[in-house]
């Protein structure tokens, strides 16, 4: 079966990682994301993604692979994972996304 | 240090205006993403995994303490109060928002700096050894011809849209603290046969995929024609670089091609058929750039210092930093001081806005308003009085800059990785920071010595993982991070490319790997012998061994 998706780019005008949530709306919290069951509701979640690209609200969509995990979504990759804390590796003994 | 003159001024100007109209036509979708992206990545603008990423050329990595200051004030007020200084000696802001770069680039303009040429398959900023002016093993300052190499690369119309970037280095003393075996064009000054300086060249080094020794395409080369000489290989490599695979577009992979002996016969027959005197730099406008550069006015002091000698005998922890980044100077009673970016714990290379500010106020107390950003991602005064190190020290310790580990397992290269970079396919950063957990008892890393540790997050080896004596690159192998250790990379003379040692490990095991393969090296080095020496005279067999054992 195919996983869920969340749909993943960056706002334009400052570059911040954000996720399609209801109503076409963009969130940085990926908490508050839209989760695509299957393909066609990943395809649905495009298309609005896509118009966002033409009204240049984001760069770069994606959609990206999910799991749900007690309901709450879980980025699959590292890769996802660090994009969705939004952290600095300013702060001295800072790692929390465990290695 | 170079000063803009009106010309620099008016063209720095113009380009912050231009890519004001374009970043205001891609808001208001007059542009779209594809038709911008080329235009901001020549301004040094890159999209990366968080935000946008801007990269600020720092020439041959000099700095004032008034445009370091202005760094920092940037760093502040439009990005996260941070940067990062990297193997190309300039600094990249990670967290800054497109709609605020053309005040970021105004700003920059106002201290005589800008963005332009890093990034783009063109000439990037010409590196240079650290101590250029101060080292006592200097025979010649080399900025002076990373600057003349800069104003006739920016912008050149031949040379804009080269098959791949290229990189230059210059080092003007008998030790390479420049790493220049592993540039695109790596330039020694030598003496020639009547003992004059000129250039000894190399070609063809690299990293990234597929690492190369740069090899010598000119043994020496007269002062006066290193535009021309240059030029020519610019051109025998624009003509026939490869531009339909960027993984083989590097002028390295060329020179290996043809052959070295094929490609300096390219070269000589273009340099000959050049009309030199058109090309090669007017000897009065050299005079003129070489003035910037003459070296302060430091008179001669005592070389010995009654109260730094008091203080290194009761003052563990300082003597031990001295002993480490405190360099011997070219004139009495003075040194370079290098600042460490490295301090256990934090990321390689990263330096706070505040952290940027005190050191440019220490630039100005103590080092004649210049400071240096070196390759291996730290800071350095070059011309300290000796009698105010102490001072310096002092004033560096509460801000944790007083790391003594320069040149030691713990001044690691390590690039932004994962964390950051949408290339990389592996975290670096944390690993960095595990090593640095691991050997933070300055006795261990006192008892090791010298060792070069470079990280990448990916084969594009932004962390110089290669010419590591100890190299680690990170690799995504079905989406778990593995690290792959190399061993025996050296960026000196002599340079070489480190060699695979095993199969990968996991993130967790990377700090007793490097725990292995340290007391594997103090097992079997001899008195005095650094961990090159012991593993060009031992080999791989005992280093296997004790990391794989029986595997």
């Amino acid at each position: 079966m195919a996983k869920p998706n969340v749909i993943t780019a960056n706002r334009l005008t400052d570059g911040v990682v954000v996720y399609l949530a209801a109503e076409g709306q963009w969130t940085e919290a990926i908490a508050n994301a839209q989760v695509a069951e299957g393909e066609e509701e990943t395809k649905a979640l495009e298309t609005i993604a896509e118009n966002a690209v033409r009204e240049r609200e984001v760069v770069g969509v994606y959609p990206m692979p999910v799991a749900l995990v007690d309901g709450a979504v879980d980025p699959l990759s590292v890769r996802e994972r660090i994009r969705a804390a939004h952290r600095t590796t300013l702060t001295k003994d800072w790692y929390d996304v465990p290695l | 240090m170079y000063r803009y003159d009106e010309f620099d001024h008016a063209f720095v100007r113009d380009r912050v205006a231009e890519f004001k109209d374009q970043v205001e036509r891609r808001l208001s979708g007059a542009l779209n993403e594809e038709e911008f992206r080329p235009l901001r990545l020549r301004n040094g603008l890159y999209l990366q995994l968080h935000a946008y990423m801007l990269r600020i050329a720092i020439p041959y990595g000099v700095l004032s303490s008034r445009q370091l200051r202005q760094l920092a004030m940037i760093a502040r007020t439009w990005d996260r109060g941070y940067g990062h200084f990297t193997t190309r000696q300039n600094l990249q802001l990670n967290w800054v928002k497109l709609v605020d770069i053309p005040d970021v680039l105004a700003a920059l303009a106002d201290v005589e700096m800008h963005c332009i040429q890093t990034s783009g398959n063109c000439v990037r900023n010409v590196t240079a050894d650290p101590y250029a002016a101060a080292a006592v093993d200097e025979l010649e300052d080399p900025r002076p011809w990373c600057e003349i190499l800069r104003q006739w690369s920016t912008l050149h119309p031949e040379f804009s849209w080269l098959p791949r970037k290229f990189k230059i280095a210059i080092s003007g003393a008998a030790e390479d603290r420049a790493a220049t075996a592993f540039h695109d064009i790596g330039l020694r000054i030598v003496k020639g046969p009547n003992g004059e300086n000129g250039f000894r060249v190399l070609v063809g080094g690299g990293m990234g995929r597929i690492p190369y020794v740069g090899q010598e395409i000119r043994s020496f080369l007269p002062k006066e024609h290193l535009l021309s000489y240059i030029e020519s290989i610019l051109r025998v490599y624009n003509l026939f670089g490869r531009r339909d695979n960027i993984h083989k577009a590097r002028i390295k992979i060329l020179v290996n091609a043809l052959g070295i002996d094929k490609f300096r016969e390219e070269v000589e027959a273009d340099w000959e058929a050049t009309h030199k005197s058109a090309v090669d730099l007017p000897e009065d406008e050299k005079r003129r750039i070489m003035s910037y550069f003459a070296p302060p006015d430091l008179p001669p002091r005592p070389a010995r210092d009654e109260a730094v000698a008091a203080r290194r005998a009761s003052d563990p922890a300082f003597a031990n930093w001295y002993k480490h980044n405190v360099l011997a100077h070219r004139v009495p009673g003075y040194a370079s001081v290098v600042i460490s970016l490295k301090e256990p714990g934090r990321t390689p290379g990263d330096a706070s806005s505040d952290a940027m500010d005190l050191v440019a106020d220490l630039t100005e107390r103590f080092g004649h308003d210049e400071v240096r950003v070196n390759y291996t991602q730290n800071l350095v005064l070059p011309h300290v009085a000796i009698a105010d190190v102490p001072a310096l020290y002092d004033a560096l310790v509460p801000a944790d800059l007083a790391t003594g580990n320069n040149e030691l397992l713990g001044d690691m290269i390590c690039c932004p990785g994962l964390d950051y970079c949408n290339l990389a396919n592996a975290r670096s950063i944390p690993i960095a920071k595990e090593i640095a957990k691991r050997f933070e008892d300055p006795s261990r890393q006192e008892e090791i010595g010298q060792l070069r540790l470079n990280m990448s997050g990916c084969i594009n080896a932004c962390g110089h993982h290669h010419s590591g004596n100890i190299g680690i690159l990170g690799v995504d192998k079905k989406g778990t991070e593995l690290y792959q250790i190399t061993l025996g990379g050296n960026p000196k003379d002599s340079a070489s490319v480190g060699t695979i040692i095993g199969p990968g490990f996991r993130a967790e095991a990377v700090p007793q790997a490097i725990d292995t393969i340290v007391d594997t090296y103090i097992e079997n080095r001899d008195e005095g012998e650094s961990f090159l020496e012991t593993w060009r005279r031992v080999g791989a067999a005992p280093f296997k061994e004790a990391l794989y054992g029986a595997r």
